[in-house]
């Protein structure tokens, strides 16, 4: 937030996919400007173009009209100035956490680093999302909040100009996920990186993000409104759980996602309802 | 749950812990295997009195014992006869060296009649010779095809026509363009050692290369996207990402190999009477004496025992060099 110039652009973005028998629009003229050191969430029904929108920005997929830009330059392929954070950490299961860090910072900074260099800077990113401890564990030897730590390690050594998170923190229960949310609140004070998160937790977006990105139902999906969220750092869970303006967020977010894209969805079968009504909230369970 | 319980359930647990691993419990899973050899034994004892062949009865397995105790007997007196023809040569020279200090001595190799062991050694040097021809094609061109999908489409139609053909077919050929081509003077191998290799690399290659490509198609994309992400160089790519991804596959294809290696090369010996086993059990047959059937049956049970080495010492180099150990059972 601390300039205007947009950093990153996502301009008149359409998508199409080749199907049988034809195409699918998936998305449909999408526009988002993103500053530097803002933290963006894309929330939305599932199968509504998330991932296919944070894909066109890391490069993995192109987009079938318009573009993104990043600093003014056409994105075409995949780089790693804009790291992403996979879903379901992605991380080669024959390394450990440290050597799977490494193949990124070795690739990154091959040239600017010595090998001490770079041996000091992996140790210092698994620190920082606290894995210091762990850094010669293999991924199957980890539990899944330690293996998503890794995956973000791996993604903040990169020193990305942008850092792409795809429901970062979906697969993980409610503690753990906490705790992530705080690190990275933390990390992202400190090293005043971009962030685009695609999540589907609307309490992790309000926390989280300085604007909420919400996106309409497919096909043909776009960015139906977006919520600037004007709450202080450094943000407190327990504190704002009290706090009127986080509740307003959070309200104006499921608004958007129950009342206006409203997803049919068909009636759960007996069995499934119980396990809707066992604790979890039933509102994010449509989300997910 | 009261204390009491508690510990009752847990020295239960300890109970039961120790009870997998009791004396009876070894013994019961040693002893239905010796049980089932015992058994096989003898059917075949009985068995084989009641078939009559031109060589007499089949041998039973007290008969096959015997011959296998002959041909070490052999193999033994073989080696005697070399050493002592050293020996002698050696005890000559010393006596022309005391004469004339200056004369040129050599010795000459013993050259005695070929024993089994020979034919066993001969056999195991060709198939490993074969085997890693074999794989080292295969793995990587498998490699190769399984990263390009253009080229796969155009490579699938030869494999599935080759893949399936029987090593008697490709003998003649390899024997020809082996006779036309392998023309050094003095060569370090012989032809019928490259003839034999070549016929075993090229019908056992198949299943490393198509298990190679399979395992290289199904690396995650979610591996293939971190690779793309991090932007690596195509070797790093291969080296880092894709080879250690289809390790598993490649080994389960290797094991394969090594399976057909073993049983082509063993009938190619026979049809081409190059050395090794084959020719051994071809020779027993031509030979047609009394003894013939029961070194035949001494033949096809190292055959089978030799098989069951090379696949477990497959396995045991793939639980040593391949991260995914659950991969890596029987
Ligand atoms: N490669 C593809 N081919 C065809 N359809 C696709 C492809 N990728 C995504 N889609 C479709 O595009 C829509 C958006 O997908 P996605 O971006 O993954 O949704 P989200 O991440 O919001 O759940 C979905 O309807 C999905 O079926
Ligand atoms: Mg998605």
């Amino acid at each position: 937030m601390s300039s205007n110039k947009p950093h990153l652009e996502l301009s008149s973005v359409s998508m199409q996919f080749p199907v049988k028998g034809g195409v699918f629009s998936a998305l449909e003229d999408v526009n988002l400007k993103v500053t530097k050191g803002e933290f963006v969430s894309l929330i939305g029904h599932s199968g509504c173009g998330k991932s296919t929108v944070l894909n066109i920005i890391a490069g993995l997929l192109q987009a079938s009209r318009g573009g993104c830009l990043l600093d003014g330059r056409e994105v075409t392929e995949p780089g790693p100035e804009r790291a992403v954070v996979f879903q379901n950490h992605s991380l080669m299961p024959w390394l450990t956490a440290f050597d799977n860090v490494e193949l990124a910072v070795r690739q990154v900074f091959r040239k600017s680093m010595t090998k001490q260099e770079r041996r000091e800077w992996i140790a210092h990113n698994l620190e920082l999302v606290h894995m210091g401890h762990a850094m010669d564990k293999r991924p199957d030897e980890l539990s899944g909040g330690m293996r998503q730590r890794v995956g973000i390690a791996r993604a903040l050594a990169m020193q990305p100009k942008v850092l792409l998170m795809d429901e970062p923190f979906g697969a993980l229960d409610a503690l753990t996920r906490a705790h992530l949310q705080d690190s990275l609140m933390e990390i992202q004070r400190e090293l005043n990186s971009t962030v685009v998160m695609i999540t589907h937790d609307v309490d992790e977006a309000v926390l989280l993000s300085d604007r909420i990105v919400m996106m309409s139902n497919g096909p043909s999906a776009t960015i139906g409104e977006v919520l600037p969220v004007p709450l202080e750092r450094p943000r407190d869970r327990v504190a704002l759980a009290e706090c009127p303006d986080y509740n307003h967020c959070r309200q104006s977010v499921l608004r958007f996602l129950y009342e206006k894209q409203q997803k049919i969805t068909p009636m759960p079968r007996q069995g499934e309802g119980q396990e809707a009504a066992s604790g979890v909230d039933k509102r994010q369970k449509v989300l997910a | 749950m009261t204390q009491a319980t508690i510990v009752a359930s847990a020295t239960d647990f300890v109970r039961q812990k120790a009870a997998l691993f009791s004396p009876g419990d070894v013994l019961r899973a040693l002893g239905m295997p010796i049980v089932g050899i015992l058994a096989f034994l003898f059917l075949w004892h009985i068995a084989a009195q009641n078939v009559a062949t031109s060589l007499g009865t089949l041998p039973g397995p007290a008969d096959v014992a015997h011959q296998a105790g002959n041909l070490w007997a052999d193999y033994q007196e073989q080696q005697q006869r070399a050493a002592e023809f050293i020996a002698m040569q050696e005890e000559r020279n010393a006596q022309i060296l005391a004469n004339n200090p200056d004369a040129e001595v050599r010795i000459r190799s013993f050259s005695g009649s070929v024993t089994f062991i020979d034919q066993i050694l001969t056999s195991l040097g060709t198939v490993m010779a074969g085997f890693l021809l074999a794989s080292l094609i295969a793995v990587p061109l498998g490699i190769l095809v399984g990263l390009n999908r253009h080229l796969h489409q155009a490579v699938n139609p030869v494999i599935q026509v080759f893949k399936p053909v029987s090593p008697l077919a490709w003998l003649p050929i390899v024997t020809l363009v082996v006779s036309a081509t392998y023309t050094v003077d003095d060569p370090m191998f012989s032809k019928a050692f490259i003839t034999s290799m070549v016929t075993v690399s090229l019908c056992s290659l198949w299943p490393t290369l198509v298990n190679t490509i399979m395992g290289v198609n199904s690396v995650s994309q979610d591996l293939r996207n971190v690779s793309q992400v991090l932007r690596l160089p195509f070797l790093t790519h291969v080296w880092k990402v894709v080879l250690p991804s289809s390790i598993p596959m490649i080994f389960t294809g290797m094991r394969m190999s090594l399976g057909i290696a073993w049983m082509v090369l063993i009938a190619a010996e026979m049809l081409a009477q190059s050395p090794g086993l084959g020719k051994f059990v071809w020779d027993e047959f031509q030979n047609g004496s009394s003894e013939s059937l029961g070194r035949i049956m001494v033949a096809v049970i190292v055959i089978g025992m030799i098989g069951l080495l090379l696949d477990r010492g497959m396995l045991f180099l793939q639980r040593l060099l391949s991260w995914d150990k659950s991969t890596a059972t029987h």
